[in-house]
C-alpha cells in the first residue's frame, strides 16, 4: 500500500486512474447493456412475429389454419421450425395453392427474404423447431468431401441419384434434382424433411455430417464440377448412355456406311 | 491394303521381293489357291450390308482396348484405402478392382480414353448386332443355306450380352454391384439348385471376395474366346455362301453382282474399319461413359435411384420390373415365380427369334437355296412377326427404364409399369396386325405401280373436261424389280385317303402347318403379284390410267 | 394346286425361268445388268487428279493428327481440366487424345473410301454362284468311303469296344464337374442368419454411435448396423448385405399391423433394408405415406402395415427386427430376424 500511495503523485497516475475508470464503466456497461439490447431485440422480435402473423393470415392460413394448427388441406405447422418455413417459402413450394399433381413443385418465390424471416419467426413462435442454419453450418470450411460422399450414398442417393440428379418415387411423386439448389435449402431439407422426404435430424445425422454432404454435392453437382470424360449425358447412368450409343453411335455408323456403299455420281450425259 | 496393291503393281516390272515372299508362303500354305478363289470375290453394295462390319470392327476395337486395360486393371476384391487423385473419394475403403479403375481413369495418361472407347464400342457392338440381326431377319437372309450362320450370329449377340455384363461388373462400383446383386437374386430364384449355384458362383455368400476375379476370367478369356471362334466361323460362312443381294436387273439367284474384294472392297472395308474406330474415338473424346467415380465403391447396403443395366440387358430388367410379385410357399419350399418367370421369359423371347427361320422353312416346306433378299413387304407375316418381336423387346426396354420415363415425362411410375404390363401382351398383337396391313398395302401399291405406272404429278385435262393424272409407265428395270419376288401358295392337307383308297390319319402337325401356311400365303397373307396377262390387258387398252 | 402332301408343289417357279423369255412376250423379264456408266473421274483426268489430291490430303491430315496425339500425350498434364462449350468442364488430355486419335483414324478411313469410290473401277461384275450341296456322285463317293472306314474300324461289329469306349468318354467329364465343387461352400443355413442377436445395440451408420429412442424423430429415416460390425472388418460386406437395417418412427396409432406394433418400441420400427425381391437396399422412404420404394424394381412396401407389398415384383413383406431398449436407454435387438432377409430362395419355405 505504501508503494501505491508513494506513486499517486506520479505524473501518469491520472492516466492510470482514468483508464481504470474507463475499464470499469465499460465492464459495467458490458454487464448491463445486453439486457437492454435483448429487451430491444425482444420488442423487434415480437414486431417481426406480428408482421409474420399478418403475412401468414393472408398467404397460409386458408390451408394451415388460423393458428397454424393444420386443416384437411394442410398439415399443422406447430413445431416445424423456422428452417421449414425458410425452405418451403424460399424455394417457392409454399404457398402451394396453385399447385396440382402428386407433389408440390419448386417454383418462383413470391416473398422477399424479410417477409420470409417474418413468417419463419411467427411459425417458430408456435412451437420449437429447427432454426434457419447460419452460413458456417453449410459452408465449405472444415468439410470432408469423401465422407460426405459416403453419407450421401448411404442416406440420399437412393432417391436423389449418385450425384443428386433426382429420381422417381411412387405414384408420380419424385425426388427433385439437387442441381443448383442453395446449400442452405439442402441443409434445411435434411433437417425438416419437406413433403415426403424423411427428416435427418442432428441426432441421427450430425451437423458435421450435413456439412460433409453439402460439400460433396458441391463437388459433384455444380457448375464447376469436372466431368473428365466429356458430356455428362444427364448423369443418369446407362439409359442415356444407351440412347446416345444408338442415336449418335449407331447413327454415325449408318451415315458413314451409307456414304461408303453409295454409288459415286455418274458423269452427266450431255 | 495399300502395301498389297503396290506390291502387285510392282510385280509387273520385275520379280520383286514381294513375289518371292508370296512364293515362299504358297509353298507352305497354298495361298495362291486361296487367293484365286477369294481375291476378286464379289461383294454387293448396300449400306445395310455393312452393319455386320460395324459389329466386326467394334469387336476388334474392344479386343484391342481391352488388352490395354488388362495391363492396369487389378481383378481383386481386397479392400484398400484410396489415395489417388480423385478428391471426393480420398480415404474411402474400396476394392482393388475399383481403385485400379480409378487409377486408369485419373492417373494413367490416355487410360480414360481407352476405357471410354472400350465401353462405347461395347454398346455400339451390341446395337450393331441387334440392327444387323434385324436386317437379316426382315430381308429373309436367314433362309437356306444361311440358317447356321444365323444361329452363329444369334449366339454372338447373346454371348455379347453376357460379356458386356461381366465386363461392366468388373470395376465393382455401386451401380454394377447393384446389377450383380440382382443377378444373385435371380439365381437364388431358380428352383432346387438356385442357392447352390449362387454359393458356387460367389464363393459363398454375396458378395464375397471372389466374383470380380471370376467374372474377369469369364470376361477376358472364356466368352471372348468363344466369340472369336464364332466370328471366324461367321466370316468363313459369309465368304463361302457369298453375299445375298436385293432383286434387280441382272441379279439372279445364281449370281452375285457387285465389286471385287481387291481392290474396291479391300479399300472400302479396310477404310470402314478406320472410320468406325475414328467415330468411336471421337465419341469417347466428347461423351463420358460409366463414370464409376461418381457412383462410388460397391457396398451391399447402399444404392442409387435409376439403377439400370447397360441397354442390352434393359429388356431383361424390364421383364423383372413389370412382373407381379408371385411367390408360392409349399412343403417348406418357396417357388419365386416373380423372379423366375422373367428369367425364363428372357430366354424364351430370345429363343423365339432364334428358331424363327426353322419354323418358317417348315411352314413353306422350301428346301431350295435363297440368295435374293425379300423386301420386307413381300413377306408380310414374317415382317409382322419381326415387328411384334421388336415390340416385346422395346416394351421391355421401356419397362426397364420406367423410373426415368416417370420423372422425365411427369408420369406416375405405377402407371408406366401398368402400361408395360398390358403392353407386353397387347403390344405385339397390335404391332403384328398393323404391320401386316401396312405390308399388304405396300404390296397393293407396288401392284398398282406395275400395272398403271408411276404417278407423274402432271394433271392433264381431257377434251371432254375430265382431269386425270398422267401415269408414266415404269422402266423394264423397275418392272422386273417389283415383280421378281416369289409367292408361295398355301399348303393344303393331303387327301384323306391314300393311293390305295385307305383312309389315312391326318397328323396334327400337318393340320397346323396347313393353317399356318394359309395365314402366311392365303388371301389375307399376300396380294397376288401382277401377272403378264393383267399387265398386257391394261397397257394395250387405255394406257393413261 | 396339287393335292399331294408335298409342299414343294406349292413353291413358286424358279426365278430364272423369266430370263429365257423374250421381252415382248414378258414385260417383267430380267433386262440384265444395266450398261456401265462412267464417273466424271473416269473421263476427266482433272477430276481424277482432284480426287487424288483429296485422298492425299486426308492421309496427310491423319499424319498430322497422329503427331498431335503424341504431342498432346507429352504436353498436357493428366489432371488438367478445361471448359469446352457446350460440353462443360472436362479433362483436357482425354479430349485432346480422343479427338486426335479419332481424326487420325477417320482420315485414313475416309481417304481409303474416297480412293475406292472415285478412282478404283466401279464397274459391277457378276460372279456365278454354285450350289452349296455336293453333287450326287461326290456324295456317293463320300458315303462309300465312310462305310469302308466304318467297316474297317469294326466299331459296329465289336460291340464291346464300342460300348466301353462310350462309357469311358461319358464318364471322364465327371472329373471336371467334381473339380468345381470347391468353388464355394454349401449354403447350409447361412442365408437364414444375420449378425443380429439379443442385446445387440443398433448403431447409427452415419455417426457410428448407438441409437437412443429419443434420437429417432417421427418422419425421420435412419440406417443402422449391429454393434461390433466395422467397415474395416474383412467380412463387413457379407454381413452388412444381410444385417443392414432401416429405422423409422411412426405414430403408434398409425401402425395397422399388430405384430409390427408389438415388435416396435414407442413407434420405432426396424426393418431389413434388403429388398425381398432381388436384394437391392430398399430405402426410398416416403414419410407422409409410410411407403418405401425399391429403386431397382419399384417394389413398394407399406411400413405402417407390416411392410406388406403394395406394388411391384417383390413376393413378400420386409422382415422386421424386434427391438427394445436396454438398461442404459439404448435401442437393442431382441433377437435375430425371424425369417431370412433378402431375396427368396427355394429352401426358404
Amino acid at each position: 500500500m505504501k508503494k501505491l500511495s508513494a506513486r499517486r503523485r506520479h505524473p501518469l497516475a491520472a492516466v492510470v486512474v482514468l483508464l481504470l475508470a474507463l475499464a470499469c464503466t465499460g465492464g459495467l456497461y458490458a454487464v448491463f447493456a445486453p439486457a437492454d439490447k435483448a429487451q430491444a431485440e425482444e420488442t423487434a422480435q415480437s414486431l417481426t412475429i406480428e408482421e409474420g402473423k399478418k403475412l401468414y393470415a393472408v398467404g397460409c392460413a386458408s390451408c394451415h389454419g388460423t393458428g397454424g394448427q393444420g386443416t384437411s388441406d394442410g398439415p399443422s405447422l406447430v413445431g416445424v421450425g423456422a428452417a421449414a418455413v425458410d425452405f418451403q417459402v424460399s424455394t417457392g413450394r409454399m404457398p402451394a395453392a396453385t399447385s396440382q399433381g402428386a407433389q408440390v413443385p419448386k417454383k418462383k418465390n413470391i416473398y422477399s427474404q424479410a417477409e420470409i424471416d417474418q413468417l419463419a419467426a411467427y411459425i417458430a413462435s408456435l412451437g420449437a423447431g429447427p432454426s434457419v442454419p447460419s452460413e458456417e453450418k453449410y459452408g465449405p470450411e472444415g468439410a470432408d468431401i469423401a465422407k460426405g460422399g459416403e453419407l450421401f450414398r448411404n442416406n440420399c442417393a437412393q432417391c436423389h441419384n449418385f450425384t443428386g440428379k433426382g429420381g422417381a418415387l411412387t405414384k408420380g411423386k419424385y425426388a427433385p434434382s439437387l442441381e443448383g439448389v442453395d446449400p442452405k435449402h439442402i441443409y434445411e431439407a435434411m433437417q425438416t424433411g419437406p413433403q415426403n422426404m424423411p427428416s435427418f435430424p442432428d441426432t441421427t445425422l450430425s451437423e458435421q455430417n450435413k456439412k460433409d454432404i453439402i460439400a460433396y454435392l458441391h463437388a459433384v453437382n455444380s457448375d464447376e464440377t469436372v466431368n473428365p470424360g466429356g458430356l455428362e449425358l444427364g448423369g443418369l447412368g446407362p439409359v442415356t448412355e444407351g440412347l446416345f450409343s444408338w442415336i449418335f453411335g449407331l447413327g454415325a455408323m449408318i451415315a458413314v456406311a451409307v456414304w461408303v456403299a453409295a454409288r459415286t455420281a455418274k458423269a452427266k450425259k450431255s | 491394303m495399300s502395301t498389297e496393291s503396290t506390291t502387285e503393281s510392282r510385280s509387273r516390272d520385275k520379280a520383286p521381293a514381294g513375289e518371292r515372299v508370296a512364293d515362299w508362303a504358297d509353298g507352305r500354305l497354298g495361298i495362291y489357291s486361296l487367293a484365286k478363289a477369294n481375291m476378286r470375290k464379289i461383294f454387293p453394295d448396300h449400306w445395310s450390308f455393312m452393319l455386320g462390319e460395324v459389329c466386326l470392327y467394334s469387336f476388334i476395337i474392344i479386343i484391342l482396348t481391352g488388352v490395354y486395360l488388362t495391363l492396369f486393371f487389378h481383378p481383386s476384391m481386397n479392400e484398400v484405402e484410396y489415395h489417388g487423385s480423385y478428391v471426393p473419394l480420398q480415404g474411402q475403403l474400396m476394392s482393388e478392382a475399383f481403385s485400379s479403375t480409378l487409377h486408369i481413369s485419373f492417373d494413367v495418361r490416355g487410360g480414360l480414353l481407352i476405357r471410354q472407347i472400350h465401353h462405347w464400342a461395347a454398346l455400339i457392338f451390341l446395337a450393331g448386332m441387334f440392327v444387323h440381326m434385324m436386317r437379316v431377319f426382315f430381308t429373309g437372309a436367314f433362309r437356306k443355306p444361311r440358317e447356321i450362320n444365323w444361329l452363329f450370329g444369334f449366339l454372338l449377340f447373346v454371348l455379347g450380352m453376357f460379356t458386356g455384363f461381366t465386363g461392366y461388373s468388373l470395376p465393382d462400383d455401386l451401380l454394377s454391384g447393384t446389377g450383380v446383386r440382382f443377378t444373385e437374386g435371380a439365381i437364388l430364384s431358380m428352383p432346387i439348385v438356385g442357392t447352390y449355384i449362387s454359393f458356387f458362383l460367389f464363393g459363398g455368400e454375396f458378395p464375397g471376395t471372389d466374383f470380380v476375379a471370376r467374372f474377369y476370367s469369364i470376361h477376358i478369356l472364356l466368352l471372348p474366346g468363344i466369340m472369336l471362334g464364332l466370328v471366324v466361323g461367321h466370316l468363313i460362312l459369309v465368304f463361302y455362301h457369298k453375299h445375298t443381294q436385293f432383286a434387280g436387273p441382272g441379279k439372279t439367284n445364281k449370281n452375285v453382282v457387285g465389286m471385287p474384294l481387291l481392290p474396291v472392297y479391300m479399300a472400302k472395308a479396310g477404310g470402314f474399319f478406320f472410320l468406325v474406330f475414328g467415330v468411336i474415338a471421337v465419341i469417347a473424346a466428347v461423351a463420358q461413359i460409366n463414370p464409376i467415380w461418381a457412383m462410388g465403391p460397391y457396398r451391399p447396403d447402399q444404392v442409387s435411384t435409376g439403377a439400370q443395366p447397360d441397354w442390352y440387358m434393359g429388356f431383361a430388367e424390364g421383364l423383372v420390373r413389370y412382373m407381379p410379385g408371385w411367390e408360392i410357399d409349399f412343403w417348406g419350399h418357396t417357388l419365386v415365380l416373380g423372379v423366375f418367370i422373367p428369367l425364363v421369359l428372357f430366354g424364351l423371347v430370345l429363343m423365339a427369334i432364334a428358331v424363327y427361320p426353322f419354323i418358317e422353312s417348315w411352314v413353306t416346306g422350301d428346301k431350295r437355296e435363297h440368295h435374293i433378299l425379300d423386301r420386307p413387304r413381300n413377306a408380310p407375316t414374317r415382317t409382322a412377326f419381326g415387328v411384334a418381336w421388336i415390340t416385346v423387346y422395346m416394351i421391355g426396354l421401356v419397362g426397364g427404364g420406367n423410373d426415368l420415363w416417370a420423372t422425365h415425362f411427369h408420369l406416375s411410375i405405377n402407371a408406366v409399369t401398368w402400361f408395360v404390363r398390358i403392353g407386353f401382351f397387347a403390344g405385339p398383337v397390335i404391332a403384328f396386325i398393323i404391320t401386316k396391313r401396312i405390308c399388304l398395302g405396300l404390296q397393293r401399291r407396288d401392284k398398282d405401280k406395275v400395272l398403271h405406272g408411276r404417278e407423274s404429278g402432271i394433271i392433264k385435262r381431257l377434251p371432254h373436261g375430265e382431269f386425270i393424272e398422267v401415269h408414266e409407265p415404269l422402266s423394264q428395270d423397275a418392272l422386273y424389280t417389283l415383280t421378281a419376288h416369289e409367292q408361295y401358295q398355301p399348303a393344303e392337307i393331303g387327301p384323306k385317303v391314300d393311293e390305295n383308297g385307305v383312309e389315312r390319319k391326318v397328323k396334327g402337325s400337318e393340320k397346323l402347318r396347313a393353317k399356318l401356311s394359309k395365314s402366311y400365303f392365303g388371301e389375307d397373307g399376300q396380294i397376288p403379284k401382277p401377272t403378264v396377262e393383267e399387265y398386257k390387258e391394261i397397257t394395250s387398252g387405255h394406257g393413261h390410267h | 394346286m396339287s393335292s399331294q402332301d408335298i409342299p414343294e408343289e406349292n413353291l413358286p417357279a424358279e426365278q430364272d425361268a423369266h430370263v429365257a423369255v423374250a421381252d415382248e412376250k414378258n414385260p417383267f423379264a430380267d433386262p440384265g445388268l444395266p450398261p456401265h456408266e462412267h464417273r466424271i473421274q473416269d473421263i476427266d483426268e482433272r477430276a481424277a487428279k482432284r480426287s487424288e489430291r483429296t485422298v492425299a490430303l486426308l492421309f496427310t491430315v491423319s499424319m498430322l493428327a497422329t503427331v498431335g496425339f503424341i504431342a498432346s500425350y507429352v504436353a498436357i498434364p493428366h489432371d488438367k481440366s478445361i471448359f469446352v462449350f457446350p460440353i462443360g468442364h472436362l479433362n483436357a488430355l482425354n479430349f485432346a487424345l480422343g479427338l486426335t486419335l479419332g481424326g487420325a483414324l477417320f482420315c485414313i478411313g475416309a481417304g481409303a473410301v474416297h480412293w475406292a469410290r472415285t478412282l478404283m473401277s466401279d464397274e459391277e461384275v457378276a460372279d456365278d454362284r454354285h450350289a452349296i450341296a455336293a453333287e450326287p456322285e461326290v456324295k456317293a463317293k463320300v458315303m462309300a468311303d465312310f462305310r469302308q472306314g466304318a467297316k474297317e474300324s469294326a466299331l459296329g461289329r465289336r460291340k464291346l469296344i464300342r460300348n466301353t469306349m462310350f462309357g469311358a468318354l461319358a464318364l471322364f467329364p465327371l472329373s471336371g464337374v467334381v473339380l468345381l465343387r470347391d468353388l464355394g461352400p454349401l449354403p447350409g443355413t447361412k442365408l437364414r442368419h444375420t449378425l443380429w442377436s439379443k442385446g445387440k445395440l443398433l448403431v447409427n451408420m452415419n455417426t457410428n454411435e448407438p441409437l437412443r429412442p429419443s434420437d429417432v424423430a417421427v418422419g425421420s429415416l435412419t440406417f443402422a448396423k449391429p454393434e461390433g460390425l466395422e467397415e474395416h472388418d474383412h467380412d463387413f460386406q457379407n454381413e452388412i448385405a444381410k444385417a443392414a437395417l432401416m429405422i423409422v418412427r411412426l405414430q403408434p396409432d398409425d401402425i395397422k399391423d399388430k405384430q409390427e406394433l408389438d415388435w416396435s418400441y414407442q413407434g420405432i420400427v426396424a426393418y431389413s433394408k434388403i429388398c425381398t425381391h432381388v436384394g437391392c437396399p430398399i430405402s426410398l422412404y416416403e414419410q407422409q405415406t409410410h411407403h418405401v420404394l425399391c429403386p431397382c424394381h419399384q417394389s413398394t412396401f407399406d411400413l405402417a402395415d407390416g411392410a406388406r407389398v403394395i406394388f411391384g415384383p417383390a413376393g413378400h413383406a420386409l422382415p422386421q427386427l424386434r427391438i427394445g431398449v436396454n438398461d442404459e436407454g439404448y435401442l437393442e435387438a431382441l433377437g435375430d430376424f425371424e425369417e431370412p432377409v433378402g431375396p427368396a430362395f427355394w429352401e426358404r419355405g
